[in-house]
Order: structure tokens, then C-alpha cells, then sequence
């Protein structure tokens, strides 16, 4: 990396980790009892009354960290995705990755009910096959982009119809359904997020770690090839790493969709389309991006709260139809 | 030195070329001419192990191509692509790809990639392009920044598959000196080109295919004056002496 445009790049990231901290004290002061800034230091000291202990250490830091934590996981897996499909229109609720996992934590809890910590495997194994079957169209059939995200769309639908024939025969398996299906943090608990809290942090280490090789795979299959890349191998190594991570989030947060559209298109205007930065802005962007929807979604209609699921779509879809408007005004 | 031998390429059991007999030595521009579909592209991606044959080997300086990690190809040859997506990156990081080959994990720079991106950019002319983003880039320049990533990765054969296309004349002319220079540094350039009166200008040996087979393998004088061209394109082929260097043109 060029030291002068790492230099120019400095501010921009220091801006987005600002963002990112000011969005989680947001969430932590905000909500249905709001704490002042003064209270909530004054808890971080260890010298707040009882209830806003409880409400900060019981409510408030688990669905911060899940929400950050749930947001980069999701960002960071769009990313990848769209780099390895090399389609922008590609993201883990769009191409059937996140009902995969959701399948998968259906089946877990429906044969496993008591066993929390295998959730996030079952999410991972849901995950990975939906991006294993999206890779399989993509490579035998060289389907199109456009084709590529209908032939998501039909293993996205046919994972749901996986989860409801789940849900049919086991009723109680997935308790709070709706939420699941929205994708939400109302109830998050520390316990319930850190066995995804291990798998998210290693993989966007790893992801890290990979930054270079998705670079080269960007120039496209062959000329990767001719670099001595091992492309099949790093492909299915970074869509692994890009099901773990959308597992892990809908393995506590449920089907959180558009973070992992929106976020990488957003980072690419602000940093480029460098991996490793693209990857460490998704992470920051995403976390923040979550986490700010969150807030609305427990401030807008106090004390009433929507699932923060139903944010993000709003604010997502018409950012996905624009993307398909620009690219069709693009292609014209 | 690559060799092919006896090599059958195609996609998915369908062979689009069958028994080539051919080498590409070091000093020598070996131009792959040939009507379209004839199989020049396929031939050139299976010689870099990007497409498997289907008959026949590969032996680069005597080393079955097979027996070969990716990253040992990548040493020994640098492949030049038709059509490639731009990404949005700075020249000089696109440059620096080239030593992807020579990066063990964690895949940082040292002083020496950047001495030799700095190297390839001006063997390519392109020093002035390198803190330019990739996307802001002519046609021309692109390919400039390809050929010096190319460079960068200092193997003893470069392959450019179909070089000049998009490019304006005097483009056209750069790449084709350039990869006279390289050949005359004593590197195997091989160049698959559909401008068969350029090539034949600028090539050392000419490998001329047609209808899945390896026609003939010459110098372009012979090439031409044997008449194959013309049967193989189905053009009349001429030749004229310009200012004491022999010209080609098609009627």
C-alpha cells in the first residue's frame, strides 16, 4: 500500500470508528428508560443506583454489542460475497445465505432445543450450503448477474419454505418466529451472543488476513489464476468465512437483511474498492449502521418498539432498487 | 523454454484444437495467428495452465506443467487477458499484483516489489500513470499499467492475448515494439493478434492456425511466401518494401 494514499486514507477511518462509538453510546443512553451520558458513566464508574446497572449490564451493552458485532458480521460477508461473485448486487439476504442459516438455527433448535452453543454451527452449515449452491450456478451455469441474484431469491424461497415446514411440524422450536424472520436484538442476551461473538471476531481476523488474496481474485478468474493464485480453493475459503459470519448474526440477531447490501457499496465510495480496507470500513460502517437503526427502531414510536429488521428494509429496498436502476441506466 | 506437445485443448471434453506441436523460445516474438474460433485464446490459456488439456503436455524447461504449483507457473510465465475487469484501484497497486507470485503469507511488500514495479512502470512508459485510479485510465494507458504488471512479474515469458485491441494505431505500434524490446531483452513473448498485417510485421516466428490444427510454424517471410495465409483467411496477401523494411497488406 502506498504510504501518501495510506496517509489520505487515515481521517476517513478515523471518522467511521468515530461514527461507530458515537452510535453505540447512542444506543447504550437510548431506549425505553433513557440514561443521560451522566448516568452512564456514572454506571461505567460503578457508582449508578441499581436499576441503571441492571437496565446498562442486562439490556442496553448486550444489544450494543450485538448490534455492532451482528452489523460488521453482515457487512463484512456482503463484501466478500460481492468480491468472489464479482456481482455488487450480491449480499447474504439477497442470494438465499441468510435463510440458509436461518434454516439451519430452525433445525437446531427444533432437534436440539437445549444445546445454545451448537446455534451457531447449524447457522454456519445453513449458511455455507446456500453460498456453496449460489457458487454452483454461478461457476456451471456462468449464469449472469441478474440471474444470479433470481437464482438467490429461488434458494432464499426455497430455504424459507425449509423454516416454515420446520415450524409447521416443531410449533415451538423457534420461539418468537416473527422476530426471528424480521431480524431483531429486543431480547439478546450476552450468553446467547458469545459463542457468535468467538466465531465473528475470528473470522473478520481471517478475513483480514485474506485481504490480499480477494484482491487478486477481483481481476477476475484468470488472470488470478495466472498469479498463482489457487482460486477455487481461496474462493470457497472466503465464501466459508462469509457464511460463518452471516451464520453467526442470524444466529442470535435473526434474518437481518440489507446491512450486507448497503454498507460495502457505501465503504467503496468512501475508501475504494482495496480489500483490506473495504473490509475494515464494512466493518465500522456496518456496525454503525446496525447499531443506528436499532436506536430508531426503540426511539421512532417510544414507547412502542419495531423489530430493527423492518428499518433496515425500509431503508434498504429502495437502495437496492436504485442500485438496479443505476446499473441498468449504466448498461444502457 | 515452454513446450506444447502433442496438445489437445478444448472446454469440457470439446476439443477446439487437437495435436499441436509447438514451442515458444526465449528472443523470439512467436505471433498465434488464425481466423477467429480457430482456437488461439484456448491455446494460450492452456499453455498457462488456466484451462486443463485434454490430450498431450505441457513442459516448461522440461517440467511437466502438471507437476507444477500455481505459484511456480506464475514465475515462469505472465499472461496478458483479453478482457479484464477494472477494478477501483491506483495503477501502481495494480502494479504491484504482479509480485503477488514472490509475496509468501502475510503477503507484504518489501523494498524489492517496489523496485521492481518501479522498474516495470518505466520499461512500459508508464511512471506518470502510477498514483492515477485504474477506472480514470484510456484504454491505451490500461494497457500500459497491464503490461508493466506483467513486467513486474519478471518471468521469462509473457503471453498477451490479443494486445491491441480498443487501441488507436499509434497505440497498437507501442505494444508491438514493446514486445519486440522484450524478446530482444531475451524474454519469449507469445501474441495472439487478429491484425495479421502488424503481425507479420512484428513477429520473429508465426504459428498459423486453422480449423483446429497447427497449420504451420515459420517466419513470417516464409509463412507468406508459402501461400497458406491466403488460403487459411481466404484474402490475397502482398507484400511491399517501405523505406527498406518489407510491409504487409490484405486485398
Amino acid at each position: 500500500m502506498d504510504r501518501n494514499d495510506t496517509r489520505g486514507i487515515f481521517p476517513c477511518f478515523l471518522l467511521l470508528a468515530a461514527g461507530m462509538i458515537a452510535a453505540a453510546f447512542l444506543s447504550l443512553c437510548l431506549g425505553a428508560a433513557a440514561l443521560s451520558p451522566r448516568e452512564l458513566l456514572a454506571v461505567l464508574c460503578g457508582r449508578g443506583d441499581a436499576s441503571a446497572v441492571s437496565i446498562l449490564l442486562y439490556v442496553r451493552v448486550p444489544r450494543t454489542v450485538g448490534c455492532l458485532l451482528a452489523g460488521a458480521a453482515l457487512a463484512v460477508s456482503g463484501a466478500i460475497i460481492q468480491t468472489v461473485l464479482a456481482n455488487p448486487l450480491a449480499a447474504p439476504n439477497i442470494i438465499g445465505v441468510n435463510s440458509g442459516a436461518g434454516l439451519g438455527v430452525a433445525l437446531c433448535c427444533a432437534v436440539l432445543p437445549t444445546a445454545v452453543n451448537v446455534v451457531p454451527a447449524a447457522a454456519f452449515a445453513g449458511a455455507f450450503a446456500g453460498v456453496l449452491l449460489v457458487l454452483f450456478i454461478a461457476e456451471k451455469a456462468g449464469a449472469s448477474r441478474i440471474t444470479l441474484v433470481l437464482a438467490g431469491m429461488a434458494i432464499s424461497g426455497m430455504f424459507s419454505a425449509g423454516i416454515d415446514a420446520v415450524l409447521t411440524v416443531f410449533p415451538d422450536s423457534l420461539i418468537g418466529y416473527s422476530d426471528f424472520r424480521i431480524g431483531g436484538l429486543a431480547n439478546v442476551s450476552m450468553d446467547r451472543i458469545a459463542p457468535a461473538a468467538w466465531v465473528i471476531l475470528l473470522c473478520l481476523a481471517a478475513a483480514l488476513a485474506l485481504a490480499h488474496e480477494m484482491d487478486v481474485l477481483a481481476l477476475g478468474t484468470d488472470m488470478a489464476q495466472s498469479l498463482g493464485l489457487r482460486v477455487r480453493r481461496v474462493r470457497v475459503l472466503l465464501l466459508a468465512l462469509a457464511a460463518a459470519l452471516a451464520g453467526a448474526a442470524v444466529s442470535f440477531a435473526g434474518l437481518l437483511g440489507f446491512v450486507g447490501l448497503v454498507a460495502p457499496h457505501m465503504v467503496r465510495r468512501l475508501v475504494g474498492g482495496e480489500s483490506r480496507r473495504l473490509l475494515a470500513g464494512c466493518a465500522l460502517v456496518g456496525a454503525a449502521l446496525l447499531t443506528l437503526c436499532d436506536v430508531a427502531a426503540r426511539t421512532l414510536f417510544a414507547p412502542y418498539e419495531l423489530p430493527v429488521g423492518i428499518v433496515l428494509s425500509l431503508a434498504g429496498g429502495p437502495f437496492f432498487l436504485w442500485l438496479l436502476f443505476r446499473r441498468k441506466e449504466t448498461h444502457a | 523454454m515452454i513446450e506444447l506437445q502433442n496438445l489437445t485443448a478444448g472446454y469440457r471434453e470439446h476439443a477446439v484444437l487437437e495435436h499441436v506441436d509447438l514451442c515458444f523460445p526465449e528472443g523470439n516474438v512467436t505471433v498465434l495467428l488464425g481466423p477467429n474460433g480457430c482456437g488461439k485464446s484456448t491455446l494460450l490459456k492452456t499453455a498457462l495452465g488456466l484451462l486443463p488439456p485434454l490430450e498431450g503436455q505441457i513442459l516448461y524447461d522440461g517440467t511437466p506443467l502438471s507437476e507444477l504449483a500455481p505459484v511456480q507457473v506464475a514465475r515462469r510465465a505472465a499472461y496478458m487477458a483479453q478482457s479484464r475487469g477494472i477494478p477501483n484501484i491506483e495503477a501502481r497497486r495494480m502494479v504491484l499484483h504482479g509480485r503477488f507470485p514472490y509475496l509468501p503469507f502475510p503477503r507484504r511488500y518489501r523494498k524489492s516489489d517496489h523496485e521492481a514495479v518501479d522498474r516495470a512502470l518505466q520499461q512500459a512508459d508508464a511512471l506518470e500513470l502510477a498514483h492515477c485510479r485504474m477506472e480514470e485510465l484510456s484504454g491505451g494507458q490500461r494497457q500500459k499499467i497491464y503490461l508493466a504488471m506483467a513486467l513486474a512479474q519478471q518471468t521469462k515469458t509473457i503471453f498477451m492475448d490479443e494486445p491491441t485491441t480498443w487501441l488507436d494505431v499509434r497505440h497498437q505500434m507501442e505494444v508491438m515494439r514493446t514486445a519486440k524490446d522484450l524478446a530482444a531483452a531475451g524474454k519469449a513473448v507469445v501474441l495472439v493478434s487478429h491484425d495479421l498485417c502488424l503481425a507479420l510485421r512484428t513477429a520473429d516466428r508465426v504459428a498459423l492456425l486453422s480449423q483446429g490444427r497447427l497449420v504451420q510454424v515459420d517466419t513470417p517471410l516464409h509463412v507468406y511466401e508459402s501461400g497458406t495465409l491466403d488460403k487459411v483467411f481466404g484474402v490475397h496477401v502482398c507484400r511491399v518494401c517501405v523505406n527498406g523494411t518489407w510491409q504487409y497488406f490484405c486485398e
